[in-house]
């Protein structure tokens, strides 16, 4: 029997703590649509997708209802689309975003990824008209996220990616322009892009994936916070186990959803992603474990160090109650999407630079931050180029998420609404480098042997 | 089937009454009770099998749900799977 306590603790975290599964994503392959003419490869994306979501939401819903778990996200990811598009005789992708909006919102999704290339050693014709095609294809649709992968480990960082992209990004913000820029909140650029991760926005459906699957992103600051509050300032080896413990139990519970939402819907299941993903709801907030364990404003001396145990422990503890993880797997420090990183942006005690170090020991990278509207593309390729190198050389996933709102300036606070949350504006580095952006070209690969 | 229903809220009179009563009408049985005053705040928990209800377990979600509103208390009823899954290895 289960015991009183325990089941009164789950109530509690749910209650209280924020205690949510943050997805369940499906998964789905769109290879066999490519097609010669892009209005009917179009037309075989929406059947499909349709086809195979159509009972997502609904399946979502029940298992929230009958086991009392709020699930807060529904969506779909799929193959990039470059690949896809890649066999149509058009130039123009646009369509094959529309084509995407247009199933989300016949499923009921919140949103589907997958509007991505991979071009981490070079560009096909296609991945070229494809990164063109961002800024309108996020302006004409609402619920698409683009990503695209400029590095690897293996590969290197293709430099002309880069600097195609800290374009994109600005003519995203632009497009965009009468809604803060808010466009730019669905384009991820990455290095080492995983193939199997829910979250958005950078979410999409490798090509080395099953035909279709689920895949499953828990979430819990808000209940770890509160575990730590219970071991206020015993030693970090507690903080660190008492974590664990929290990831455990977190996890398991993903663990179930996911397991039942592959067997109801007939698909089989993929990973479970052990993220900390925040919210900007009070007590929701990855900002406020950092500080719980000691540092006074995330963002000060420590934070770094303290953000390293925190994504440790989750993984250790995360880890043995799955049967499969993937996905991203760790702490994300999205600052619009914090409150506890809201506040301590505002203050001004986290910059742009603290963030970068703290991306070197945590999941994904700089992400959700306002930047000034007038920085220039070529500071924001070079963010990106720096964010990437630290994932290309440290053999982890990195990812760049900027918001560079028309219009505003340090000082100012974007309002991008719901979960994405609102962002204060920081300042980037006013020298330029554009001079290293105009090289072009690629990063080699970094040595992998000689370790000693 | 196995369900946990738990019921949070100011203490008074006859909520245990109330809430068996709802369940024998639709034929759940309970398993198991265990009943608490914390801080003077109600807590019972109960496992009850469901594989006889007389309705469905959203019927009997919605029913608690009234029954809730009406003696001002929190009333829910999950599947036991989410709580043998987080505290059971």
């Amino acid at each position: 029997m289960l015991n009183h306590k325990d089941i009164l603790s789950t109530i509690e975290m749910i209650d209280q703590q924020h205690l949510d599964i943050r997805t369940i994503t499906m998964g789905i392959s769109l290879l066999s649509c490519c097609d010669e003419f892009h209005q009917k490869a179009c037309m075989k994306i929406y059947e499909k997708i349709t086809r195979y979501a159509e009972k997502l939401v609904k399946t979502g819903e029940d298992i929230e209802r009958e086991f009392g778990i709020p699930i807060v996200n529904k969506r779909i990811s799929v193959t990039p689309m470059a690949l896809v598009a890649g066999a149509s005789r058009t130039k123009d992708y646009v369509p094959f975003a529309l084509a995407l909006d247009a199933a989300a919102k016949a499923c009921g999704v919140d949103f589907i990824g997958g509007y991505s290339a991979l071009v981490q050693k070079g560009f096909t014709e296609a991945d070229e008209n494809l990164i063109r095609s961002i800024p309108e294809a996020l302006a004409r649709t609402e619920l698409v996220c683009s990503s695209v992968n400029v590095g690897s480990t293996r590969a290197g960082i293709n430099m002309d990616a880069v600097a195609m992209l800290g374009q994109a990004v600005k003519d995203t913000a632009a497009a965009t322009a009468d809604r803060d820029g808010l466009g730019c909140a669905k384009l991820v650029i990455f290095c080492n892009a995983v193939e199997d991760n829910p979250f958005m926005a950078g979410a999409f459906h490798g090509p080395g994936e099953a035909e279709r699957v689920i895949n499953v992103g828990v979430s819990g600051p808000g209940v770890v916070h509160h575990a730590l509050q219970a071991v206020k300032g015993q030693s970090l080896d507690v903080a660190a186990e008492t974590i664990k413990k929290t990831a455990f139990r977190v996890t398991r519970m993903g663990q179930l959803v996911a397991q039942e939402a592959s067997r109801r819907l007939d698909t089989p299941f993929g990973i479970v992603d052990l993220s900390l993903a925040p919210t900007p709801a009070v007590g929701d907030s990855v900002a406020r474990i950092l500080e719980e364990l000691g540092v006074e404003v995330c963002g000060t001396h420590g934070t770094t160090a303290a953000l390293a145990l925190l994504n440790d422990a989750v993984k250790k503890g995360g880890v043995m109650a799955s049967s499969s993880v993937g996905g991203l797997s760790g702490a994300f420090i999205p600052v619009s999407e914090d409150e506890g990183m809201i506040a301590a942006a505002r203050g001004g005690t986290l910059c742009l630079d603290k963030l970068e170090a703290m991306t070197c020991v945590c999941s994904v990278g700089l992400d959700m931050i306002a930047v000034p509207g007038d920085t220039p593309a070529e500071t924001i390729a070079a963010i990106i180029a720096d964010e990437a190198a630290i994932g290309m050389v440290n053999n982890k996933t990195t990812a760049v998420r900027l918001l560079p709102a028309p219009g505003k300036t340090v000082g100012d606070t974007i309002e991008l609404g719901g979960l994405l949350g609102s962002a204060p504006v920081m300042p980037v580095h006013p020298e330029s480098a554009a001079a290293f952006i105009a090289r072009g070209g690629r990063i080699p690969a970094p040595l992998h042997s000689l370790r000693n | 089937m196995n369900a946990i229903v738990t019921v949070l809220g100011q203490d008074k009179v006859g909520i245990i009454a109330a809430v068996c009563a709802l369940l024998a009408k639709n034929n759940v049985n309970i398993l198991d009770i265990s009943q608490t005053i914390l801080q003077g705040a109600f807590t019972m928990v109960m496992a009850v099998d469901v594989g006889k209800a007389a309705v469905s377990v959203d019927g009997l979600r919605e029913q608690l749900d009234v029954l809730g509103n009406e003696m001002d208390i929190s009333i829910r009823i999950q599947r036991e799977e989410i709580f043998d899954a987080m505290h059971r290895i």
